[in-house]
């Protein structure tokens, strides 16, 4: 059973704990079990250092230093890897001081996939893939974006989700998840300047919040009154049109419906 | 010839419909809502149905539009990101007065579900609304009671009104 946790004021507390990254772990196989992997992995081995390989889930894994990342792809390129269909970074800076980044491979021809991975230390720059692998482009700028990690020679090192001026990489463990002080006023900041954010307030965090004596924010159905009035507790009159109508629009009470008993 | 029947026991046995000049204008104005062709999640996939034949929005005289210019109403329909917030105000901005905003779907109420770092807690917080339209996503025909609604509030209001600053939040 999960540890039992204090619920109250739980928005304000830190989110991350350690219990949520407690890795599930997979069965390894050694790679001489396959030969496909294995002969891709003796083609790998001529070209860089590799510092460990398994077979996890069907895939192979290689771990490489992070500075051979460039020659560790070329050397899949030229084992018949030929589409790198996503690659990221996860967030180990609490266990591990750093990041760990995968590049997921795919070959068509020997419909097998592999993984390349590398520790990058926290506050080292990567070696941009893009030369390699045309698709790293945009995949390298979400992880800037996401964990900060900087990409040398890469084409167009920029943001590609977050706002040019966003401060914080969202997706690091340490991020908060209703964002820090610039992140919650960003709007507000960017649109009318800093010195408005008192006329509108801080954000509302709380979802299920309603005030029924509050008129200004809430109407309440059927007790509707102007906004700012006294909250009234006699209802209030629930018609759609207009008293004496309007021109051409006729009302149709429920008196005047006819109902068809079968089709004419 | 069109024949009018004359009621003779009505209006003063003419056929004429007295009226004020602010009502006759609201009436006009009110039956001509022009929408801003912009969507920016899921609910607008439902407001394109709501503009579409099987609900037509065109007998409201609601048409959509495709610049902020020629429209009338804005409906955010959707999640506003924080990055995007500034061109939201920027077309609210660009439509001409007298102007009205209907907030479509709890994302754009308060944020809905997405309580997180880079989603605007509600669209209030940058432009002002006039109707907020609950759920996730709204049916067509709620979109519709939506409208219905604006209509009646812009009958209300006066034709020569001064724009009265719109409070925020």
């Amino acid at each position: 059973m999960r540890r039992y946790q204090d619920k109250h004021n739980v928005q304000k507390q830190a989110y991350y704990t350690d219990r949520f990254n407690v890795q599930p772990s997979l069965p390894r196989f050694e790679v001489t079990e396959d030969s496909l992997f294995n002969a891709t992995l003796l083609h790998v081995k001529g070209l860089v250092d590799v510092l460990e390989a398994y077979v996890e889930a069907g895939q192979l894994v290689v771990w490489v230093a992070p500075k051979a990342n460039v020659s560790a792809l070329k050397a899949f390129k030229t084992a018949g890897y030929e589409n790198l269909s996503e690659m990221s970074a996860v967030d180990f800076i609490a266990q591990k001081g750093g990041f760990e980044v995968f590049y997921q491979l795919l070959s068509m021809e020997k419909h097998e996939r592999a993984r390349v991975k590398c520790f990058v230390p926290q506050g080292e720059t990567l070696h941009s893939v893009t030369e390699v692998y045309k698709s790293a482009n945009w995949s390298e700028r979400e992880m800037y974006d996401m964990f900060g990690i900087l990409l040398e020679n890469h084409p167009y090192m920029k943001r590609l989700l977050m706002p040019d001026d966003w401060q914080g990489h969202p997706l690091l463990k340490t991020y908060p998840l209703q964002g820090d002080e610039a992140a919650q006023w960003y709007e507000i900041d960017t649109i009318f300047g800093k010195e408005y954010r008192e006329v509108v307030g801080p954000e509302n965090r709380d979802p299920a919040r309603v005030d029924a004596r509050n008129t200004v924010d809430f109407s309440r159905i059927g007790h509707e009154v102007e906004s700012g009035a006294p909250y009234s507790a006699t209802p209030t009159a629930q018609e759609y049109q207009e008293k004496g109508g309007i021109a051409v629009v006729s009302k149709i009470t429920k008196e005047k419906a006819k109902t068809l008993k079968e089709r004419p | 010839m069109a024949q009018h029947q004359v009621e003779y026991l009505n209006s003063g046995g003419l056929p004429i419909a007295l009226t004020s000049v602010d009502k006759l204008v609201q009436w006009g104005r009110s039956n001509s809502v022009w929408a801003l062709s912009y969507g920016l999640a899921c609910c607008a996939i439902e407001m394109m149905a709501a503009g579409g034949s099987r609900y037509d929005f065109d007998r409201f005289g609601t048409i959509f539009r495709a610049s902020p210019r020629h429209s009338d109403v804005m409906i955010i329909a959707g999640t506003l990101t924080k990055k995007h917030a500034e061109f939201t105000r920027r077309l609210y901005d660009q439509m001409a007065e007298p102007k009205w905003v209907i907030s479509m779907g709890s994302c754009a109420n308060t944020g809905g579900m997405f309580n997180t770092y880079s989603t605007v807690q509600g669209v209030d917080r940058i432009i002002p609304v006039d109707i907020y339209l609950p759920g996730c996503a709204p049916r067509p025909e709620t979109l519709q009671y939506a409208l219905m609604l604006l209509q009646k509030k812009i009958r209300r209001q006066g034709a020569n009104r001064k724009q009265a600053l719109k409070r925020l939040v």
